[in-house]
């Protein structure tokens, strides 16, 4: 699902070069849950952002879904998002004007016309659901709130915006989802219920997941761990 | 809907009300053209509709002398119907209102004038008494000025007449000539009594013809222009007058219309600047667009949207205002109106201002909205990335580009010259690059010098003009920039009437009598003398014409007119004098000045005003023959003087030495010098009393005339300052509800921290009042700047900005700051300090 060969990333700053990811490489098969820990500043929201396509690799190459990354246009690289992949952050990032319902149908609205638009050959591998504002509601359901499905980001609590954002990832049924600390920003109990969800969702969908975390205990539930320290790969063992 | 306009329309929920007051900014620029634009349109409709009023016949035909001869048969054998006219300067004395004085404009008439339109009189139809009795029609405002009423006498020269009714408008003139000079019509066959016309006189002899319809006017004036080209006839057609006043209504039009372009400019930089504004605070929602998998050019379509939305809105409300203000345009314009204008909606005036409106507001609004293709998805994961993301962008260059020759395209367009476009283009960009430096500058010397000692409240007030995202220097452009335009207005118009002033307040001349014939200058000399005014200047005046130029008759040269050279200078009578030395307006700027020939001179060395001279393209040593009233007189140029003609004097074209012109024909200007307007009275009645042939100008009437020009003027051109102005004022509270948020955040830290609601909007207070004394401070300067200009290379009169008009200025649009600031931020206190901190998770 997921290969990453001799991954380098260097920023270019007034200070000087820096480069955060030293010569990664490693793959994910379809189906695996794999932790990337590792301190502050190891590199890690860097890989997350290279493999999911957020930015470009200053060498070495990314796979996603068979789709050579690097040989992708920016704007063909926002189809393949689009179509594969779900995105859950630390800090939720709702669109603070939209209600959550309308949140989660971003990503299924994005798509209609995108196909008449460009990506016939990209964004084809993924099934649209047939009635996009059932399976939205579904999952608002699933992640408990459907009695919240009007109200914006301000008027729901820190727990409930990340479940607002874990519906939204999972509403185009994407085959990989990249969690970027999704618990990092919730207490300990609604953290709890949050990962259970994650993982609850992962497998009744069958989808990969790549989940960027603080917390040994999140990275136990994985069936797999590396460990970043440097910007480059110190562990790798699987559970 | 499609997912771009679904989204924009959501994300536009919580900031609409914003993006409305952007789009306000735009809404008095496309009212200003709108306006312009439809009134326009009603004008030419108008003229179009009225076109045979414009000069109440089909033919006017004009001479300086008396037609005599062929010219007179010919013009009689042409049929239809005529009418003749006699006009001239002279007093008119007012026997009933203890015989005081005014010059006028006499009109002696005969014949059904006007032809086409109805000449308004009260009572109505006293024009056609003159034909019937020896009565006079008198300009409305004259009869005001006086307290006249229909039926009281009024003498002019030797003759007295009963005011028949009061001219509020007549066919074929505009209604300010009555500010210049106002009327007074009188039948023809009663001028012999009143002796005015006389060897000298400037009088002009006019016959209106009414032709029957079909009739070639314009062939017939291509026949008698060849025919009659020695008699310097001037010749007026209904299609002259439509083409003159087409020409002088586009030059309005155009000036207008760079105005209202300025505020609509000025609004769209203030719609881009709070737009930039808005889409940093988008930049989150941006990048997780992007990482659900919008392409740049969607996320961009998104905002684009919102972009085009609040432009159509803007310009829809302009419209709709400019169809408001139309209503209001022919008030403000009626006194120089030849025609009644009417009032309808002009669609293609209204399309034209929405399209400018909307086509500025894309262009500007395209500026801040490129940045959002850059945007990239990974700022969801992290806040602070783009560091190393290229600042400049080449597209961004390209539409600083397409700015610029919109702008000049507009201007050229609109002044129909692609020279005066740039230049307007030029100055434009100047006069924002002199006010965006000078507000830089200023601000940078705040911030440098402020007083440590100065209380809290000020220094925070200070500091908030340099907060990041600040809008200071665009606050100061808007509001600099309408302080300049009004200012301007105000300093030029001050200056000019200061200079008149300016001769009252020393020796200078300020009652002059002219048309003194030879044998009553000893008389009007002692009346002078005995009403305590002593002749100051006497100037003797020939009247003549110039016959040969370097060799070539005028003739020849006013058929292949040299280009440059006015026909005007050529064709005009001359009224030159001759005197031993120079006047004290004048000085000499080449060659040498000849004060005296021995009689016989063949070629007499005369003195040319250096304009004419250029006019005329000659030089020192070129020789001119002038026809005086029938005696041929070589000359050459012997020196050039430049004239401050502003001064309130006799002054000349040309000046002859002695010697040579004693013997023609002339006449005199006397000038004198009164202490009060009672003291002119009396002696302008004296003198009119004696020799009714002679007219007197009083400094105090022309000072009363420039001011009513000038109001009127002023009226317009404030009436479109009007519209910079409050754009300004606009763009001003846009900015403050832009950064109101930040400014929020800022109260609620200050309230945490212990401030008290007082001392919050003492700091807004501060900061508002330093900023329209900056922006006002800029205005002014950039106006004293105009002003010396326009002093110095324009009207070339003295530099003297009024210290009280600056101090007026500033302190209103410092207060209109302050109270727009403070309104604008009203409520920003009433934020409680928790519900801003939960925003900020």
């Amino acid at each position: 699902m997921l290969k990453v060969e001799r991954l380098t990333k260097t920023y270019f700053t007034a200070a000087g070069p820096l480069t955060v990811l030293k010569d990664v490489t490693l793959e994910v098969a379809a189906g695996d849950t794999l932790a990337v820990v590792g301190p502050s500043g190891s590199g890690k929201t860097t890989l997350l952002g290279l493999c999911a396509g957020l930015d470009e690799p200053t060498t070495g190459s990314v796979a996603l879904n068979g789709a050579n990354l690097e040989r992708l246009s920016e704007d063909e690289r926002a189809l393949l998002r689009n179509a594969d992949v779900g995105f859950v952050f630390q800090n939720f990032q709702l669109i603070p004007t939209l209600t959550a319902l309308e949140n989660v149908l971003v990503p299924l609205e994005l798509r209609t016309g995108l196909r008449r638009n460009a990506g016939e050959g990209l964004a084809s591998s993924s099934a649209v659901p047939g009635d996009g504002l059932t399976e939205a509601r579904a999952l608002l359901e699933r992640v408990g709130l459907s009695d919240r499905l009007g109200h914006y980001p301000l008027q729901l609590s820190g727990g409930e915006q990340q479940r607002v954002s874990l519906a939204r990832a999972f509403v185009n049924r994407p085959k990989i989802l990249f969690c970027d600390e999704p618990t990092g920003n919730l207490d300990d109990e609604t953290a709890q219920a949050m990962m259970d969800l994650v993982f609850g969702l992962n497998r009744e969908r069958g989808t990969t997941l790549v989940l960027v975390t603080h917390n040994p205990d999140l990275a136990r539930r994985c069936s797999r761990t590396i460990r970043l320290r440097g910007g480059a790969v110190v562990d790798d063992h699987s559970a | 809907m499609s997912f771009v306009l679904k989204m924009a329309w959501r994300d536009s929920r919580a900031s609409r009300r914003r993006l409305v007051l952007f789009s306000l900014s735009i809404v008095l620029g496309v009212a200003a053209l709108v306006a312009i634009g439809s009134f326009r349109d009603n004008l030419r409709q108008a003229v179009a509709d009225q076109s045979k009023t414009l000069l109440g016949a089909d033919l006017a035909v004009t001479s300086r002398q008396k037609l005599t001869g062929e010219a007179r048969a010919f013009l009689d054998g042409l049929g239809g119907e005529q009418a003749r006219e006699v006009a001239f300067s002279s007093m008119i004395v007012f026997p009933t209102r203890g015989g005081q004085t005014r010059i006028a404009q006499v009109r002696a008439m005969e014949g059904g004038f006007p032809f086409y339109g109805e000449a308004v009189t009260v009572p109505a139809g006293a024009l056609k008494q003159l034909d019937a009795g020896d009565a006079a029609v008198v300009e409305d405002t004259l009869m005001t000025q006086f307290g006249l009423q229909v039926g009281e006498p009024i003498r002019v020269g030797e003759a007295t007449f009963p005011i028949a009714g009061a001219l509020q408008k007549i066919p074929g003139e505009s209604p300010a000539v009555a500010m210049l000079a106002p009327r007074v019509y009188l039948p023809l066959r009663a001028l012999e009594q009143t002796h005015l016309v006389q060897t000298g006189s400037l009088v002009r002899y006019r016959t209106y013809f009414k032709f029957s319809s079909g009739f070639d006017v314009e062939a017939l004036v291509r026949n008698l222009r060849e025919r009659f080209r020695g008699l310097q006839l001037g010749f007026d057609t209904v299609e002259q007058r439509k083409r003159d006043l087409g020409r002088v209504l586009d030059n309005v039009e155009s000036f207008l219309n760079l105005v209202g372009f300025i505020a609509l400019l000025l609004g769209a930089i203030g719609v881009a600047s709070a737009m930039q504004v808005y889409v940093q605070q988008k930049v989150a929602t941006i990048a997780v667009l992007r990482c659900l998998g919008a392409t740049a050019r969607r996320s961009f379509a998104v905002y684009l949207c919102q972009g085009l939305g609040l432009g159509l809105l803007g310009a829809a409300m302009g419209a709709l205002l400019g169809l408001a203000a139309q209503l209001a345009l022919p008030a403000v314009f009626r006194s120089f109106l030849p025609v009644d204008a009417p009032v309808f909606i002009s669609w293609q005036a209204v399309a034209g201002g929405m399209g400018a409106g909307l086509g500025v507001c894309l262009l500007f609004t395209l500026l801040p909205l490129m940045s959002i293709r850059r945007v990239s998805p990974l700022r969801a994961l992290r806040a602070g990335y783009g560091e190393d993301v290229p600042k400049r962008d080449p597209l961004q260059w390209v539409l600083y580009g397409l700015i610029g020759m919109s702008v000049f395209g507009c201007a050229w367009w609109q002044t129909n010259r692609w020279q005066r476009g740039l230049g307007f283009a030029l100055a434009l960009a100047a006069t924002f690059g002199v006010l965006t430096g000078v507000a830089r500058l200023l601000t940078w010397a705040a911030r440098r010098w402020v007083p440590r000692r100065l209380p809290y409240v000020w220094r925070q007030g200070l500091a908030n003009l340099y907060r990041p995202n600040n809008r200071t220097v665009l606050l100061l452009v808007s509001l600099g920039l309408g302080t300049f335009l009004v200012l301007t207005l105000y300093l030029t118009r001050a200056s000019l009437l200061a200079e008149f002033r300016g001769s009252t307040g020393d020796d200078r001349p300020n009652l002059l009598f002219f048309d003194v014939q030879d044998d009553q200058l000893a008389g009007v000399d002692a009346l002078l003398q005995a009403g305590g005014a002593p002749v100051r200047q006497e100037a003797p005046i020939v009247t003549m014409r110039i016959s040969v130029l370097k060799g070539r008759p005028v003739e020849e040269l006013s058929r292949d007119r040299a280009p440059g050279r006015g026909g005007w200078a050529l064709r005009r009578e001359y009224r030159c004098t001759y005197r031993g030395r120079l006047a004290e307006t004048e000085r000499v700027v080449a060659g040498s000045f000849v004060g005296r020939v021995s009689p016989g001179t063949d070629v007499v060395p005369i003195s040319v005003e250096q304009g004419l001279a250029k006019e005329l393209q000659v030089q020192i040593g070129d020789e001119i023959t002038f026809d005086v009233q029938g005696v041929p007189i070589r000359t050459r140029v012997g020196s050039l003087r430049a004239v401050e003609w502003q001064r309130m004097q006799a002054n000349f074209f040309v000046v002859f030495p002695e010697g040579v012109l004693e013997a023609a024909p002339k006449f005199f200007v006397v000038a004198t010098r009164v202490g009060s307007s009672a003291q002119s009275a009396a002696l302008q009645q004296a003198v009119v009393r004696a020799y009714p042939n002679v007219s007197a100008i009083d400094l105090g009437l022309v000072l009363q005339t420039l001011d009513a020009i000038f109001t009127k003027v002023a009226l317009v051109v404030q009436f479109m300052a009007l519209f910079v102005a409050l754009t300004g004022v606009i763009v001003m509270a846009g900015a403050v509800l832009t950064g109101r948020f930040q400014r929020v955040r800022e109260s609620v830290l200050l309230r945490t921290l212990g401030a008290t609601r007082r001392q919050v909007q003492r700091i807004m207070l501060a900061e508002y009042s330093v900023l329209g004394l900056l922006a006002s401070g800029t205005g002014s300067l950039l106006a004293v700047g105009a002003n010396w200009l326009l002093v110095h290379f324009v009207f070339e009169t003295r530099f003297a900005p009024s210290p009280l008009l600056l101090l007026v200025a500033v302190v209103a649009v410092t207060t209109v700051t302050v109270v727009t600031g403070l309104l604008a931020s009203r409520g920003d206190c009433d934020h409680p300090p928790l519900e801003v901190l939960r925003q900020e998770t």
